[in-house]
């Protein structure tokens, strides 16, 4: 049972993270389709961070440093979305798709030179981290309390509060909601929306590395993130778009994602027999299932995936 | 008459799609240098000499031959994912639809028995009907066709995974060889192994495929429906307003496109050149691959078979690079690249038609210039 806390909360904390990044980007009008991609890179960049950091580094350091690994990838990767949907105006769903087979082939490419540099039999495209895994967790009686979880808390915080309480997430939503009246006053449509983008790019960064740490202590790139990027947007919908809610939103996907890691200790769920591909399954139904309930009168963004025309009034 | 060329739609998609190439290409030979400078001339030009690697004519034709065979379910994925588009909606599920189409095609074959044209038949169906879920959702429910494509494709992969898990070799994830058990489900080749050193992997599928392409290029272009299905996907409500069934349109199109991607599952899977692994982790790229060759082909139905076979051609060559020094992988990342920058097709035209009127302008201004020039000087005599 606390085992399936456990799993709930940390798969929430990705969800929750990168839900959030899909947030800004859509607030500010620029739909993320590439998350899943920027998921895989921020992973790249602190799994990298994990196998060249000095041990002497302690505790606290290795995770502010492989936090910032993440974010900074993250970020960088997101810049290609911006570029190509902001500025040359490209079709948001051909550049997302691309971002998130890139990230994946990109990520396979690197991880695999590098192991075959140090190791010429080394052909995997795997990262081991099981020595600097267990910084990230403390132990409280059996409860396994990852920092993501409190990163996960935290970025709600300071999500809500930059999008409600302050000018800049005002005048970001406003960007997303009509940008050209949002220009007539004179906000900067251009910058408010790279704005966005780019903190997509931090939380999708976070979320990868998150993902990447919840379980196993060594990553095979080849894998990507299954999927994950895409049910953070399933999650932001069925959140309305709103912080608190998406939280909400998160914790329950995170249950049924759970239940595919810890079915099998369950002595009534292993009774009823069902093969374990249904639990695998079983996120990505349920995913379906509430966003035909939800989509219909969900209130998206109403610029979103429009891109803005300086020209167009 | 030059002029006229470069304002031309077609040439200009062409030449959009030669920039993405090149500069995908590019990309590519850079991030080879950066893992390596040694090798990485010799890397790029295997990836795109793929089975000219080889001297002997026969085993090139036979590797020419093994290139094709991937080749048709690829134009049949990307033709499902451009029909789609052509409508206004981005099918991303085709790679689901295609691993039902493995599924359903693999299971009548070595469970049931069937013949090659039942199996076919009933992939295409059973991918329509897949497709149809995302239709329904779109129409009546205002999901994100894009959502609920990812959730299905992993759906479809792992059940896949699980009703073909009875029809597995005993001692390895992959499916029975259909040569040993269901040799009845295997696609006649009329004849075409001979132009390919007696590969006989190369079937029907090939020819089956372009045509598959010809038909939709009429259906799309020729026909009342496929002119509402375009309308529809110009502006819903406007299509609406005529008196289309916008919802059955919708519904309809992502039909057709689940039928196609799961044909082409067909085409590949019964040819026995490749087994199922039901431990598959990831649903097959050839799906992914479509959309590359869709965008690279400038959404034609014709042009997607040049810029299948391309993808293709690529995705083979990354088989013949260095294994000590770089990985397969690098032929993933070109064409990765490559749909990254057709997203900026759009604007590559746009700067063309722009740079012509510029110069079309300034010759204007000259020759207005000079008339003005003459009459001033034919004034003063």
């Amino acid at each position: 049972m606390l085992l399936l806390i456990q799993y709930t909360l940390i798969f929430a904390s990705v969800l929750l993270l990168v839900a959030l990044g899909g947030c800004f980007a859509e607030h500010s009008g620029v739909i993320n389709l590439g998350l899943e991609g920027i998921m895989v890179i921020g992973a790249l960049g602190g799994a990298l961070m994990m196998r060249y950091a000095p041990d002497s580094m302690g505790a606290f350091g290795l995770i502010i440093c492989v936090l910032l690994a993440a974010i900074a990838f993250g970020v960088a990767y997101s810049s290609l979305l911006g570029v190509a949907c902001i500025n040359f105006k490209a079709n948001q769903t051909i550049v997302g798709t691309a971002m998130n087979m890139l990230g994946t082939a990109a990520a396979t490419v690197i991880v695999k030179a590098i192991n075959t540099a140090t190791n010429p039999n080394d052909v995997s495209s795997t990262i081991q981290y099981v020595d600097e895994k267990k910084q990230f967790i403390v132990n409280i009686g059996d409860f396994e309390f990852n920092w993501f979880m409190a990163v996960a808390v935290i970025g709600l915080v300071v999500a809500y509060i930059t999008l409600y309480k302050t000018k800049f997430g005002l005048r970001l939503m406003a960007c997303g909601e009509h940008p050209q009246a949002a220009d007539s006053v004179g906000i900067n449509v251009y910058k408010m929306r790279w704005a966005g983008v780019l903190i997509s790019g931090v939380f999708g960064g976070l979320g990868g590395i998150c993902y990447i740490l919840s379980g196993v202590s060594e990553w095979k790139f080849e894998n990507g993130v299954a999927g994950f990027g895409f049910l953070a947007l399933a999650v932001m919908i069925f959140g309305q778009w709103k912080p608190t809610r998406i939280a909400m939103a998160a914790v329950i996907f995170g249950f049924f994602r759970a239940l595919s890691n810890v079915y099998f200790g369950f002595e009534f769920l292993v009774s009823l027999n069902i093969p374990g591909s249904i639990y695998n399954m079983l996120p990505y139904i349920i995913c379906l299932i509430v966003l035909a309930f939800t989509s219909k009168k969900s209130r998206a963004p109403k610029a979103e995936g429009i891109p803005y025309d300086k020209g167009q009034r | 008459m030059i002029k006229k060329i470069l304002r031309n739609e077609a040439f200009q998609s062409l030449f959009a799609s030669l920039i993405c190439i090149i500069l995908g290409v590019l990309v590519g030979y850079v991030v080879l240098l950066f893992i390596n400078p040694t090798g990485a001339g010799e890397a790029i030009s295997e990836v795109l000499k793929n089975f000219f690697h080889y001297s002997k004519t026969n085993l090139q034709l036979k590797n020419f031959g093994n290139t094709l065979v991937k080749t048709a379910p690829l134009i049949m994925c990307s033709l499902s994912i451009l029909f789609a588009y052509k409508v206004g909606l981005f099918n991303i599920g085709a790679p689901g639809q295609y691993c039902v189409g493995i599924c359903v095609s693999l299971y009548c074959a070595l469970s049931l028995g069937l013949g090659w044209v039942p199996c076919m038949i009933i992939a295409a169906v059973c991918g329509a009907l897949y497709g149809a879920v995302v239709g329904l959702l779109k129409a009546y429910c205002n999901v994100n066709e894009v959502i609920s494509g990812i959730m299905l494709n992993w759906i479809a992969l792992y059940s896949t995974n699980m009703i073909l898990t009875p029809v597995k070799e005993v001692t390895s994830p992959y499916t029975f060889h259909l040569d040993v058990e269901a040799p009845q489900a295997i696609l006649p080749t009329l004849g075409l192994e001979k132009f390919f050193a007696g590969n006989e992997r190369v079937t029907i599928a090939l020819p089956l495929s372009i045509i598959a392409a010809v038909v939709i290029l009429i259906i799309l272009d020729k026909t009342k429906f496929g002119y509402e299905l375009k309308a529809t996907g110009f502006n819903k409500n406007a299509a609406k307003y005529c008196g289309m069934a916008e919802k059955r349109n919708i519904i309809v199109t992502l039909m057709i496109s689940g039928g196609i991607a799961a044909l082409g599952a067909s085409f590949l899977y019964l040819t026995d050149f490749e087994q199922w692994s039901c431990t598959s982790s990831a649903v097959p790229a050839m799906g992914f691959n479509g959309i590359a060759a869709a965008f690279l082909g400038g959404l034609n139905p014709i042009g997607a078979i040049f810029s299948s076979y391309f993808i293709q051609h690529i995705t083979n060559g990354g088989a013949f690079v260095d294994k000590t020094m770089y990985c397969s992988q690098i032929s993933d990342l070109i064409s990765a690249i490559i749909i990254y920058l057709c997203g900026f097709v759009f604007f590559i035209k746009y700067a063309m038609n722009y740079l012509i009127d510029k110069t079309e302008e300034k010759q204007a201004i000259k020759a207005k210039a000079a008339a003005e020039a003459n009459t001033q000087e034919g004034g003063d005599k």
